[in-house]
């Protein structure tokens, strides 16, 4: 074997992927040619510097709590969407659901009504969606408002308002359209720290309750108010305390 | 549809990668947050296609799946005009701990490997990163970034040059 083979073969030589004649054979070169042993060296000495310095990225200690949390809201997810049931399942199940309402307004602990529970359902969904590919996540990325706005114009039969709360450390980064309760809504999404805020936005119905309300799933918060005709939910995993802090200066 | 003991199968299977997912996704972005979302992603896509798959090797499929989720991300950052400067003011030198006089020196050849690793264009540092930190054999490589198994050789060794260039003679550093 002559150099030029053998400077092919170094680095499969080198990781081990050689059959073991040509193995050999290489070996036999190097021992005979200094230069070509030199090479060997420092490409050692390359390897050996990539696998020592401690450059391999472990994951964050809470980054398999919150791929966990995501699968389970996802599968959740899932289930809901592909389940099927008859209109009399559907009346015997809406009967369940007041009986559990009037129970919970007894106890005095209901938050929200079984509508609700059902939008928070989809808002959920909708939220864990946009998180599960980035693509999904905006259809226009931007922090400037002036871009996010117009970009809605012709696409809603409304405009929502939007604003940037980078000062105040909720960066806009984009919008998209999304389907909710079997209309076209805006959402916006916001920054904080590691954690994404959807925004939903759409004109109220008679169906939107109009009193501000907040519900917890599946480790998301999720908070609604209305204001000037137009229902708005904020949803994300962040905590409740800053969430609700973003929700302020959406209002202000 | 996904029932629990899949889910559970799934995570039992595929959650033991997950610093193997961020690892790739770390050093393909260079962007810590955007590794953390884009492993997520690539999990939720992961689960959503598990029950359909014959499962051989769990971390190339996974790292598979990373990879392209990177990828996709890469282009959109291009995109945006976002990723063509590397900067150095976030990535470059620290300044230096006090200490003793071996550990700068170590700490200094740490950064300059670690910048050197970062700066390779991304198709070179993925190999490198498969192959050196992952330890993935040249047929893994070849499946997870989908080329052939010469290309896996010459791309390694076309980034293992550049980085001997860039190092200069480090004979000594190995430890």
């Amino acid at each position: 074997m002559n150099c030029r083979e053998t400077q092919a073969l170094i680095h499969g030589y080198a990781d081990g992927e050689l059959d073991l004649v040509t193995s050999l054979e290489v070996e036999r070169h190097l021992q005979e040619c200094p230069e070509c042993a030199q090479a060997l060296a420092s490409l050692q000495a390359v390897r050996a510097a990539v696998k020592n310095c401690g450059l391999y990225a472990q994951a964050p200690p809470d980054l398999a709590k919150r791929v966990r949390s995501a699968m389970r809201a996802a599968s959740r997810g899932d289930r809901t969407r592909s389940v099927r049931i008859g209109p009399w399942l559907a009346v015997a199940a809406s009967l369940a659901l007041l009986a559990a309402a009037v129970w919970g307004l007894a106890r005095g602990l209901l938050t929200a009504r079984s509508d609700d529970a059902v939008l928070a359902r989809e808002l959920v969904a909708s939220h864990v969606r946009s998180q599960m590919l980035p693509s999904h996540r905006f259809d226009v990325a931007s922090s400037d408002p002036h871009t996010v706005k117009p970009w809605f114009e012709g696409k809603l039969d409304f405009a929502p308002p939007v604003k940037d709360l980078a000062d105040q450390g909720f960066p806009l980064i984009g919008g998209r359209l999304d389907y909710l309760q079997n209309r076209p809504v805006a959402a916006l999404v916001y920054q904080r720290r590691k954690h994404s805020i959807n925004l939903f936005i759409w004109p109220s119905t008679p169906d939107d309750g109009a009193a501000p309300a907040k519900v917890t799933r599946q480790g998301f918060h999720m908070i609604r108010w209305t204001s000037a005709g137009m229902t708005f939910w904020a949803v994300s995993d962040l905590n409740e305390r800053e969430l609700r802090e973003f929700t302020r200066l959406v209002q202000n | 549809m996904q029932r629990d003991e899949d889910r559970e199968r799934f995570e039992q299977s595929l959650l033991p990668h997950l610093d193997a997912a961020y690892n790739l996704a770390r050093w393909l972005t260079r962007d810590d947050h955007d590794a953390e979302d884009l492993v997520q992603a690539a999990y939720l896509r992961a689960l959503k296609f598990f029950g359909g798959y014959h499962m051989g090797d769990n971390r190339a499929w996974l790292l598979t799946i990373v990879r392209n989720a990177c990828y996709t991300w890469l282009a959109r950052q291009r995109a945006r005009g976002t990723t063509t400067a590397f900067d150095e003011d976030v990535h470059g030198v620290e300044s230096d701990a006090v200490g003793p006089e071996k550990r700068l020196l170590r700490e200094e050849q740490t950064r300059s490997v670690r910048r050197a690793v970062e700066e390779l264009p991304v198709e070179l540092r993925e190999v490198v990163v498969l192959r050196e930190m992952e330890g993935l054999s040249y047929k893994e490589i070849a499946a997870v970034a989908e080329i052939p198994l010469g290309t896996v050789m010459s791309r390694l060794a076309r980034a293992r040059e550049r980085l001997r260039q860039r190092l200069g003679d480090c004979a000594d550093w190995e430890s």
